[in-house]
């Protein structure tokens, strides 16, 4: 699979900020769920390294096309490059690890 | 095959439909794809399905005041844009204008990972933002099923799918799904004819016999009536058109004047003038019985009365045809040349029979000709059944009828079969019908001609021979004689019968004058010769009676002389002539 080939390419870099564009829409249960396990997330591995954008679709929704985005939520990893994205309320911890490049499919 | 609008009684029950604009298809539906409804339409690829989409937005847009949405899951926007100009659509200008509205929805499942529940609130507020930005009551989703490949777990993608129709139901939209179908048993890769439950179109881009065609087929629409054929169709520069004239009623103009076949005794066979103005004229016959040759002579004869020609020679070239009319005498060259005869000449294999209907249409609305050859139309045959030709001119047929163009339809007939079987389809078609047959007898074949129907006018019941001659084609009387009509030799030799038969007759008048003449000779010569002989006896006469008057005077003479020696009593010897005598005494 491609994904596990831009975890290891990506591993070796060590970035040293991490970009994160959420997109949600509203206050919708799995938009809320998906913002606090990114934010846990990233303080636990990425304390003081990360920026998190959080876009309400349905106050820009044209913002939408920019970034191709069809579901909701989804995680954008704009750096480390490649842009990256990530959908769903982020409860698999393991896979959005994998996405940030913080860990190998195990 | 042909739906009748539904009556009007009372709108509530009547399906509202909306007017997809694409030519011919309102028509097989009855007017349209169901209003504020999704339809599936649904083929393989390249079928036409993104085109039909399309058209249907633009159509909306610029015919029937009603924007779009076109939310595009494989072309981007630029790809999009260069295809429909291709139809004849500027998209780019409905776009500035606020009529349109493109979305390119890309997703790439190497991008995508998922860590959880989704929906797809993303896509939908796209759409409502795009619908929204337009005022759109028309929308396209092309092709929604790309999302299977995109996004993982289908259970999620199956649910969200059948929000979004409701909820596009919900919005009043007139929506067209498009769906590929890569297997002929199933509608769509992934199911989802399940959530379109209203109106079903099925495009079809079939081979068969090397010959791809188009077809349209309406498999279901529910609360409304239907064409179920397949209907073939074409994509051109003006876009799609189903059925690319199909006028269903049959209401076309029936003018009454007639025009010259170019053959004299041929007007003469229909009432001395010829064929109507705008008929259809069928003529069949076998191979080599003159087909083109009665073509050339009706062309020939329009382009002298300085109307346009259109020549559609499916079987010769142009330069052919020419050449070979030359050879009875018919230059056809001069009309060229004036641009007064136009060729199209074209193997009907070469495309689709859609396809030689579209350039046939074309092409006559580009000429706007008085007169249209179709030579032959059994050519046709060859890439498709006889049902599709037959479909194929009528509505060939009702477009030049409404144009008030005469047309005539050459027709191959298989040699050996009974002449009228195959055709009798297409001859209904026809307002006249000729028939060129070859008669064989006594070991020769034989052109020979008749009118076999002709609606709406005198005409003769009889066959007649024709010959083609350096001088353009000549119809004969036919001999009846015991065995039927003779022809050819036949007739060549009872010609030669009576001509003989005539020939003596003549002499035989001939030699009674030439008696005559003698008879008279002789009777001159005699009378010559008697007068002569008269002449003589008079001549003889005459001279005894001037002898004898001499005789008689100079007797007296000498009788007076005598008598005054006497001097006798003369009045005794003047007898005859006493006063003579008296006088002189």
């Amino acid at each position: 699979m491609p994904r596990r080939k831009i975890a290891r390419s990506a591993k070796p870099r060590k970035p040293t900020v991490w970009k994160l564009k959420l997109y949600v829409a509203g206050q919708s249960p799995k938009s809320v769920r998906a913002f606090a396990n990114l934010t846990v997330l990233c303080e636990q591995h990425l304390k003081g390294r990360y920026q998190i954008e959080v876009i309400d679709l349905l106050e820009h929704p044209h913002m939408a096309r920019g970034d191709q985005i069809v579901a909701i939520p989804t995680l954008v990893i704009k750096l480390p490059a490649p842009v990256q994205k990530i959908i769903g309320d982020l409860s698999n911890t393991d896979r959005v690890l994998v996405g940030l490049a913080l860990q190998q499919v195990v | 095959m042909r739906p009748t609008r539904k009556p009007r009684s009372s709108p509530s029950k009547v399906l509202p439909k909306a007017l997809s604009g694409i030519q011919g298809f309102d028509e097989i539906t009855a007017g349209g794809l169901p209003s504020g409804r999704p339809t599936l339409v649904s083929g393989g690829a390249g079928s036409g399905k993104t085109l039909f989409g399309l058209e249907f937005l633009v159509r909306g847009a610029t015919q029937f005041h009603e924007p779009g949405v076109f939310m595009s899951f494989e072309e981007t926007v630029p790809d999009l844009t260069k295809n429909a100009a291709s139809l004849g659509f500027d998209l780019s200008r409905l776009v500035a204008e606020k009529k349109l509205f493109l979305d390119h929805v890309h997703i790439s499942r190497s991008e995508i990972a998922e860590t959880g529940e989704y929906d797809l609130d993303g896509l939908f507020i796209r759409i409502a933002d795009a619908v929204q930005r337009v005022g759109a009551r028309r929308i396209v989703l092309d092709t929604i099923e790309t999302l299977f490949g995109a996004l993982p777990n289908p259970a999620i993608l199956r649910a969200e799918i059948r929000r979004l129709f409701s909820w596009l139901k919900d919005k009043g939209l007139t929506t067209i799904v498009t769906a590929e179908r890569d297997r002929p048993e199933k509608l769509t890769r992934h199911g989802i004819e399940e959530f379109v439950s209203d109106c079903v179109i099925v495009l079809d881009h079939r081979t068969r016999e090397e010959i791809s065609t188009r077809r349209l087929r309406v498999v279901k629409y529910r609360g409304s009536t239907h064409g179920t054929n397949e209907y073939p169709f074409l994509i051109d520069e003006h876009g799609i058109s189903v059925l690319p004239i199909s006028s269903l009623g049959l209401d076309h103009p029936a003018p009454t004047a007639r025009i010259s076949t170019g053959i004299t005794r041929l007007d003469g066979m229909m009432g001395g003038k010829g064929f109507f103005r705008g008929s259809s004229i069928l003529m069949s016959g076998t191979s080599g019985t003159g087909k083109t040759s009665v073509a050339a002579h009706f062309v020939d004869a329009a382009c002298r009365r300085g109307e346009r020609c259109l020549y559609f020679a499916f079987e010769e070239s142009p330069r052919q045809v020419v050449r070979n009319m030359r050879s009875i005498g018919i230059d056809l060259e001069p009309w060229l040349s004036k641009g007064l005869l136009q060729f199209h000449a074209a193997r009907p294999t070469y495309a689709g029979i859609e396809e030689v209907l579209l350039v046939t249409h074309k092409h006559i609305a580009r000429f706007s000709p008085h007169i249209v050859v179709v030579d032959p139309i059994t050519n046709l045959l060859t890439v498709s059944t006889l049902n599709e030709v037959r479909s194929m001119l009528t509505r060939l047929i009702d477009f030049l009828k409404t144009k008030e163009i005469t047309a005539l339809f050459a027709s191959l007939t298989a040699a050996g079969g009974f002449l009228e079987a195959n055709e009798a389809d297409i001859s209904s078609l026809m307002d006249t019908w000729l028939l060129l047959k070859a008669i064989e007898v006594g070991g020769e074949r034989n052109r020979a001609l008749y009118v076999l129907k002709s609606r709406g006018m005198d005409h003769s019941n009889q066959i007649r021979e024709f010959v083609l001659t350096d001088h353009g084609l000549r119809l004969l009387d036919v001999y009846l004689g015991p065995d039927g009509v003779l022809t050819g030799s036949a007739r060549v030799s009872q010609e030669g019968r009576e001509k003989a038969a005539g020939t003596t007759r003549r002499q035989q008048l001939e030699g009674r004058g030439r008696e005559l003449d003698r008879k008279r000779q002789i009777f001159e010569a005699r009378m010559t010769m008697l007068r002569a002989e008269f002449e003589v006896e008079e001549e003889v006469i005459q001279q005894t009676i001037a002898e004898s008057k001499l005789l008689d005077k100079e007797l007296l003479h000498d009788r007076g002389q005598m008598v005054r020696s006497r001097e006798a009593d003369v009045t005794a010897y003047t007898n005859g002539k006493p006063t003579h005598a008296a006088r002189r005494r």
